[in-house]
């Protein structure tokens, strides 16, 4: 009968279903607690042969520039005239984004930042890099090589592509005295109540838990990206009793960028690009790195595990590294170059001055954007830290 | 006249016609045949993906590697029931739905009366027209626009309120309910207007006759008629409110709805937003399966 | 019908309202492409052509407007076969689960956006094992566009009945001929109405399309997504949709025109 026929296809297709969804790509450890995890072996490209003719890139906003957002900003054309490599940008905007389109062969490139990098090592997304076909590897200052977010047990997973602070920004025209420390956020007093920006991302929790080192010491927070639950609900009730003062959350700069220009901002968490473009526009803004040190990003250049280009893949990780092109990107998004002979090439001589990018010791006192694992990062034993996947849950709790 | 000449001799029984035959008999092949195709893609594409997502929602974490284990728990879904905070979200964005059906109604059934029962002739097909044409402006435009319109300082909406001292609404809840709003507002419209097309009028001229005033009539005769192809309008406010989460982002400032927490979540854990989406599938199933009865589903 | 004239200024002064609520946003949208600000300050202090003049030279909008055309026109065909078989099955067919199903049809747009995309995404990605393209992209749209033709064509077949076909067949035409030359003209007005009703919502659709396209393929509200994230591009977008307003006029008239008294309104 038709009416059989029917709830066999049905039961056909739940059946499908229910065993489809146990098969698929089965990936990664089920033993989560069986010493620190490593992650899966990948092979690496020996030789570097002739391009394929097409490269997906997968960015943030302002890295792969190709003359799209101001024509004379445009260091991808180049590329695609030097090598033959047709290049495919597209834009991400955070972390998780880039984690969820990594490792299926769509993008060849990424340039990931700490939040995610370690997850896509861990979750085999990415391959690690042979150096010896990096031909400006060691014009990498060597600060920035072998940190926790790009390699895992000497092994490197990337090249470094630039680094930068968040920063405190704010309204000269509306706010003064220029602010100089962190609490102009954090203060539920704050008399520019209902008119702050704070970033959208779980990894902010870690500003809440960088702001509480200074606040509370006695928390005994070493590293803000690892903290066992205690420090960790504390640094969630912060972030908590800000939300009142916030006018909102940003996550693609250009957002931030129009609630500065329109006033919805008067002080919040930027990026130096965000500072850039609105003064650009004629809008009286201004930054600083506040006096408790602020948490950062350093971003690296990783190839995809399944990359289908992945001759182009290094062509792009040696273009974006020269100098020339370090000097470039620097300038226009406002970070400080890897590769420090790119200072000799910036417009602005000072730029490289202005963003300490020769200097280890301020490097050293930003907190670079990292994943939090199980296993504390600052190398306690004696606790478990509160994992990325619990930050995400928490932060989407205090979202709503 | 008829002569045996002129009789017709009777069709060649061709393959074709054998088939049609045999298709004209066998009701069931022919039920087959319809159902098949259709019922394969649905089912084994469409049903299989949303069931699996949902039977995700039963799995965990792999909180180093971040791979989704596949043993069946019912963690996820014990967190979201427990945590008041999704409780908040989930009667947050139900009501922004509601709201945003109510709103719909209110002004979607007055103009849908004009324009089926009160507008002549030509003036019709102009009017549905002007009702038809924002689909086509892109949706992402139109919310962009709205979240300039609704800038307390300078926005659109304050400038026209100035002489009223009205602020512009800011972003938040009350900008995610205007924007739904104005978009899902063409998609109450039509279906109720389709409804009072196919009433006619000699009904409310009878209700006339009898005595009944406007509002009577309208109460008593025209909501009642008119009730299913309402309720068709209110499945398509209801759901696509529901889901939203690009709205949201855009001119929500800080307010957050489901759609935003399934969102936040897929790329670093996909087990738990998918519980999250079993929220709105759960309601809106529940709504399908209340609706049915009206005979809404025949008005979409 | 009667009405008092109190009640029929009532009604009027609602409807003007109704269209100066849908309007005004667009009439910001088309302010704001000629708005020399990048932020879409308001109200507008500079006025420029500039941004219409960019948006002629650019190739990008061009592909992605044949993209999605394309995308448009395969899934509206091929949800005109599914859910014209579906809509015969369910109309002219008594069978156990037949409710239920009417019921089912309908969720591919009833469900959340992001429920079918993510669903999809996964199924695609982690199930099948399929890389995405544009033939995802194409699958996804087919989905929920085979619902719009299911309405249309229903809603067309109960108000037909079966008289016409039962006439052809007694007449000595087979089931094929009856088809052709009797049922499909009769449908054909509720077919193209279904088709541009379903083309235009995978023209504009969003959330599915960003989680089943490969990033190789850009439709056109992929585009304005993107450029809406760009600092100096922004104020394109407001161009490209004045220019699908203007420009959509036509195939509005000639779906008043098809639709004759609406074979069932509403977004189906």
């Amino acid at each position: 009968m038709a009416t059989t026929r029917l709830l066999k296809i049905a039961v056909v297709g739940a059946a499908v279903a229910m065993v489809a969804s146990g098969c698929g790509s089965s990936s990664g450890t089920t033993d989560a607690g069986s010493g620190p995890a490593k992650p899966p072996q990948l092979p690496m490209l020996q030789t570097l042969g002739a391009g394929e003719g097409a490269i997906n890139i997968l960015a943030w906003p302002g890295y792969a520039e190709n003359g799209t957002t101001d024509p004379t900003v445009n260091w991808v054309t180049p590329f695609e005239k030097a090598t033959g490599c047709k290049a495919n940008v597209q834009v991400a905007n955070t972390s998780d984004e880039m984690f969820e389109k990594m490792g299926t062969g769509d993008f060849d490139v990424v340039s990931a930042s700490g939040d995610s990098s370690l997850r896509m090592i861990y979750a085999g997304k990415v391959a690690p890099v042979n150096t010896s076909l990096l031909t400006n590897w060691n014009d990498i200052a060597p600060f920035q090589k072998e940190q926790q977010w790009n390699s895992v047990g000497g092994v490197d997973y990337g090249i470094p592509h630039g680094w930068g602070a968040n920063l405190l920004s704010w309204r000269t025209d509306k706010v003064s005295p220029a602010p100089d420390s962190w609490s102009a956020v954090w203060d539920t007093n704050s008399p520019y109540k209902g008119k702050i920006g704070a970033y959208d991302s779980p990894t902010y929790l870690a500003d809440a838990a960088l702001y509480l080192m200074s606040t509370k010491p006695d928390l005994g927070i070493k590293n803000p990206y690892a903290l066992d639950q205690t420090q960790f609900d504390a640094a969630v009730a912060l972030a908590t009793a800000q939300k009142p003062i916030l006018a909102g959350y940003w996550s693609s700069y250009t957002d931030a960028q129009k609630a500065f220009e329109n006033g919805t901002y008067l002080l919040g968490t930027s990026w130096q690009i965000i500072v850039n473009l609105a003064k650009a526009d004629k809008t009286p803004v201004d930054s600083v790195l506040p006096k408790e040190g602020s948490t950062g990003w350093a971003d690296t250049w990783m190839i995809d595990a399944k990359s289908p280009h992945p001759n182009c893949a290094y062509m792009w990780m040696n273009w974006i590294t020269t100098p020339k092109v370090q000097a470039q990107v620097a300038e226009w998004f406002g970070e400080a170059p890897a590769n420090t002979k790119a200072c000799d090439f910036t417009v602005d001589k000072s730029h490289c001055d202005t963003f300490h990018a020769k200097d280890e010791a301020y490097f050293k006192r930003i907190w670079f954007w990292a994943t939090p694992q199980a296993d504390c990062l600052d190398g306690r034993t004696d606790v478990k830290c509160v994992p990325y996947s619990q930050w995400t849950q928490a932060w989407s709790q205090l979202r709503s | 006249m008829a002569t045996a000449a002129d009789t017709v001799a009777a069709p060649r029984q061709s393959v074709r016609r054998r088939v049609s035959a045999y298709l004209f008999r066998s009701r069931r092949t022919r039920l087959t045949a319809l159902l098949t195709l259709p019922m394969l893609w649905l089912v084994v594409i469409y049903f299989a993906a949303v069931f699996s997502l949902l039977a995700t929602a039963l799995f965990s974490l792999d909180s180093f590697t971040s791979a989704v284990v596949r043993t069946l728990t019912l963690a996820n879904f014990r967190a979201v029931f427990t945590e008041p905070a999704y409780w908040r979200a989930t009667g947050q964005t139900v009501t922004v739905a509601a709201s945003v059906t109510v709103l719909c109604i209110a002004l979607g059934l007055p103009m849908a009366f004009y324009m089926a029962k009160v507008a002549q002739g030509r003036s019709r097909g102009v009017l549905i027209a002007l009702v038809i044409t924002p689909l086509w402006a892109s949706y992402l435009v139109k919310v962009y626009a709205w979240q300039a319109m609704v800038q307390p300082g300078n926005g659109v909406i304050a400038w026209l309120g100035k002489p009223f001292g009205l602020q512009g609404p800011g972003l938040g809840m009350v900008a995610v309910i205007l924007t739904l709003t104005y978009l899902w507002l063409p998609y109450m419209v039509l279906p109720i207007y389709a409804g009072l097309e196919r009433m006619p009028d000699s009904l409310l001229e009878a209700s006339g006759d009898l005595g009944g005033r406007p509002w009577r009539t309208f109460r008593s005769v025209v909501v009642p008629l008119v009730y299913p192809s309402i309720i068709a309008g209110t499945i398509f406010t209801f759901s696509l409110s529901l889901g939203d989460y690009i709205t949201a982002q855009i001119v929500g400032g800080k307010f957050q709805m489901l759609g935003n927490i399934v969102y936040q979540n897929y790329a670093a854990n996909l087990p738990f937003a998918a519980t999250i989406a079993t929220i709105p599938v759960i309601i809106m199933v529940i709504y399908l399966a209340l609706v049915r009865r009206t005979g809404a589903l025949d008005n979409l | 019908m009667y009405l008092s004239s109190r009640a029929r200024w009532a009604i009027r002064f609602v409807m003007v309202i109704g269209l100066a609520f849908i309007y005004v946003p667009l009439a910001v949208v088309l302010i704001n492409s000629f708005n020399a600000s990048t932020v879409f300050a308001w109200p507008p202090q500079q006025f420029t052509l500039h941004w219409w003049s960019d948006v002629w030279s650019n190739a990008g909008v061009r592909d992605a407007i044949l993209t999605s055309v394309k995308i448009g026109l395969i899934s509206t065909r091929v949800a005109m076969v599914l859910g014209g078989l579906l809509a015969f099955a369910l109309s002219r067919y008594t069978f156990f689960g037949r409710q239920t199903l009417s019921l089912l049809v309908i969720l591919p747009i009833a469900l959340p956006g992001i429920v079918t995309a993510l669903a999809l995404r996964t199924a695609f990605r982690t199930i099948l094992s399929v890389e995405l393209s544009i033939w995802t992209v194409v699958i996804a749209h087919s989905t929920f566009c085979i619902v719009v033709m299911y309405n249309n064509v229903i809603a067309r077949l109960r108000r037909m009945g079966t008289s016409l076909e039962a006439a052809s067949m007694d007449l000595g035409a087979d089931s094929f001929t009856t088809f052709r030359r009797v049922t499909f003209p009769l449908l054909r007005g509720a077919l193209l109405a279904g088709g541009l009703l379903a083309f235009g919502l995978s023209f504009d659709e969003i959330v599915v399309t960003l989680f089943t396209a490969p990033p190789g393929v850009t439709t056109l509200p992929i585009w304005i997504f993107q450029n809406l994230f760009r600092p100096n591009q922004a104020p394109v977008v407001n161009v490209v949709a004045a220019a699908l307003v203007l420009l959509s006029i036509v195939p509005i008239y000639i779906s008043q025109r098809l639709a004759g008294d609406s074979t069932g309104g509403g977004r189906m």
